[in-house]
């Protein structure tokens, strides 16, 4: 028999607001353990939690970017359960009135494209950190994450292959990256995914049973889980055996999901309507204000960049993968760089050197006019293309004055024809064996005739030039 | 809906209640009365009213995004049964 495997994905993302989404406090990541705390997010009794405006706005925008329905009379429900991560025995979550419903999000893999439907977007806040120490035996409680605003996208079971949901998760990324609502960084939890798996013949139109794993901390990790997985739950039933529906658990060390707690037993969250939060009602002008700021995302501003500078799909997308690497060549190109110059040294240059130091694009210190100066150097054939890149990786960490130092450090190229003539001809003179091989037909000695004049000019002669003149003197 | 020993044990397992058998019949018979009363309630025709999840007609309650510092951590641990001076200490809760 042929299986196929049906995926649905909840991914929490953090998002990117100074305070809590009850309280006043940081949201910064880190810190020692509980200094980012207070009476609410500790749920301290008699305190009164109140909604942060701009996680109301950042949820309303990226629901308006998944192309969702805004549920424009919205309340918050109370999930209970007991455990110490969360301090008050219950999360303020969405169960009844989401915020957002009923969005598509189009995905491209080599298979083709694709549209995912988002069954629903809804804001609550995280939990806090337990860490066991086995010294002591207990587990300590840091609340310094307990209550920083998270929104919740619920897709509909419409994955295929680990490939559409990485497509996914991807997109699902640059959106709320350009949208700024989220850094979506994985590595410090900013976007976590539960993913929920079940499997059924070809042509089925039931679904299977499905089991939910969680702790997927990385592309990889999703990727490696969904396949063992789904060959866990098809091997199961091949032995006449059947899909238990509960949680598992992803063990990179083992690469194996493990069984954490039967969901029948714990997950009774008995909801009811949040009484501390009264309800949020969005007035038209509110969502048409919202909606007219919306930023160009990155689909709009590929197709902006092949039609209107002309670069190839692939440039498009490598400058679009992160936001701060679009805006940076949008920069470049505003300060005059040629598009397409832009790009190239864009994905060669800036994403080597940026990949050489670990580092994200936000964090670059060389700035667009720095580099837009440089290009406009080359262009004007006071710099030679080599003698740039030198200058580029020079320059990255610390974004000094491009002309300045190009001065200080005598690499301007040398456009006196006749200094490049004079060098030429010494060299011919002083190399007469590869002349004569030049001569006999050895196209190798001319290379070698070029950078012995190149090296005399300490690489600041315009290797088209010098080309020329060797040709000339060379007769030809 | 039937208050019987089972139901008991269920509630008191998603509370973390350890309960013993004389709670546990002292339990069952006070809950046993809430639910009475509330079966009384019941019998009240509600037909054409809206549910309330609110008493207060107020809505868009909402605060700016800026930041007050936070609690002294040894204030907000003083009131915990145990912490060492950086965490609240509970008992054993992870895997």
């Amino acid at each position: 028999m042929t299986w196929e495997t049906v995926i649905g994905l909840e991914t929490h993302v953090e998002l990117a607001t100074k305070t809590k989404i009850f309280c006043s406090c940081t949201t910064q990541f880190g810190g020692d353990p509980n200094t980012h705390c207070c009476p609410v997010c500790t749920g301290m009794p008699g305190t009164l939690p109140v909604l942060n405006k701009k996680v109301l706005e950042f949820a309303v925008k990226a629901g308006l970017a998944l192309n969702c329905d805004i549920t424009r009379y919205s309340k918050f429900d109370r999930k209970n359960y007991f455990y110490p991560d969360l301090p008050k025995a219950y999360q303020i979550s969405q169960l009844y009135l989401p915020i957002a419903r009923n969005g598509a999000v189009s995905i491209h893999t080599d298979a083709g494209d694709k549209t995912i439907r988002i069954h629903e977007l809804h804001m609550e806040e995280d939990a806090g950190k337990l860490v066991h120490d086995p010294w002591i035996d207990q587990t300590r409680a840091d609340y310094n994450r307990c209550g920083v605003p998270l929104i919740e996208i619920v897709t509909e079971p419409d994955f295929r292959t680990a490939d559409e949901v990485i497509a996914y998760l991807e997109k699902l990324k640059e959106t709320l990256q350009y949208l700024g609502v989220s850094d979506c960084k994985m590595q410090e939890g900013s976007l976590r995914c539960d993913v929920n798996l079940s499997v059924r013949p070809v042509g089925a139109e039931e679904l299977g049973t499905r089991t939910e794993m969680k702790n997927l901390n990385s592309f990889k990790a999703i990727v490696r889980a969904i396949d063992y997985e789904a060959k866990r739950q098809i091997e199961l039933i091949g032995e006449g055996r059947r899909v238990v529906q509960e949680t598992r658990r992803w063990d990179e060390n083992k690469d194996a999901t493990y069984a954490m707690r039967s969901k029948e037993n714990a997950q009774d969250y008995r909801y009811f309507p949040e009484p501390d939060i009264p309800p949020i009602e969005l007035s038209q002008a509110y969502l048409d204000g919202l909606r007219s700021a919306q930023p160009e995302l990155a689909e709009e501003k590929r197709a902006r960049y092949r039609r209107g500078y002309g670069l190839p799909e692939y440039d498009c997308r490598m400058i679009t993968s992160d936001s701060a690497l679009a805006r940076f060549f949008e920069e470049l190109v505003e300060l005059g760089a040629p598009p397409k110059q832009g790009a190239n040294w864009i994905m060669g240059e800036v994403l080597g050197a940026l990949s050489a130091r670990a580092l994200e694009p936000r964090d670059m210190k060389l700035t667009a006019p720095t580099l837009a100066r440089l290009i406009a150097l080359v262009g004007e054939g006071k710099l030679n293309r080599n003698t740039a890149v030198k200058v580029f990786e020079a320059i990255f960490d610390t974004d000094v004055d491009v002309d300045a130092y190009v001065k200080e450090h005598g690499l301007e190229q040398v456009n006196d024809d006749g200094l490049v003539r004079e060098i030429c001809a010494r060299v011919l003179e002083a190399n007469p064996q590869s002349v004569a091989d030049y001569r006999g037909g050895k196209e190798k000695a001319f290379g070698f005739l070029v950078g012995q004049v190149m090296r005399e000019l300490k690489g600041r002669a315009n290797p088209q030039s010098v080309n020329a003149v060797l040709r000339e003197l060379l007769g030809g | 809906m039937n208050i019987d020993t089972e139901m008991v044990d269920y509630i008191a397992e998603l509370s973390r209640l350890e309960l013993q058998t004389g709670e546990k019949q002292a339990m069952t018979a006070q809950l046993e009365q809430i639910i009475a009363y509330i079966n009384v309630l019941n019998k009240l025709d509600t037909t054409g009213v809206e549910p309330m999840s609110h008493v207060f007609p107020v809505k868009n309650v909402l605060r700016e995004d800026e930041v007050v510092p936070s609690q002294d951590r040894a204030q907000l641990l003083a009131g915990s049964p145990a912490e060492d001076k950086e965490a609240f200490l509970v008992p054993k809760a992870v895997e």
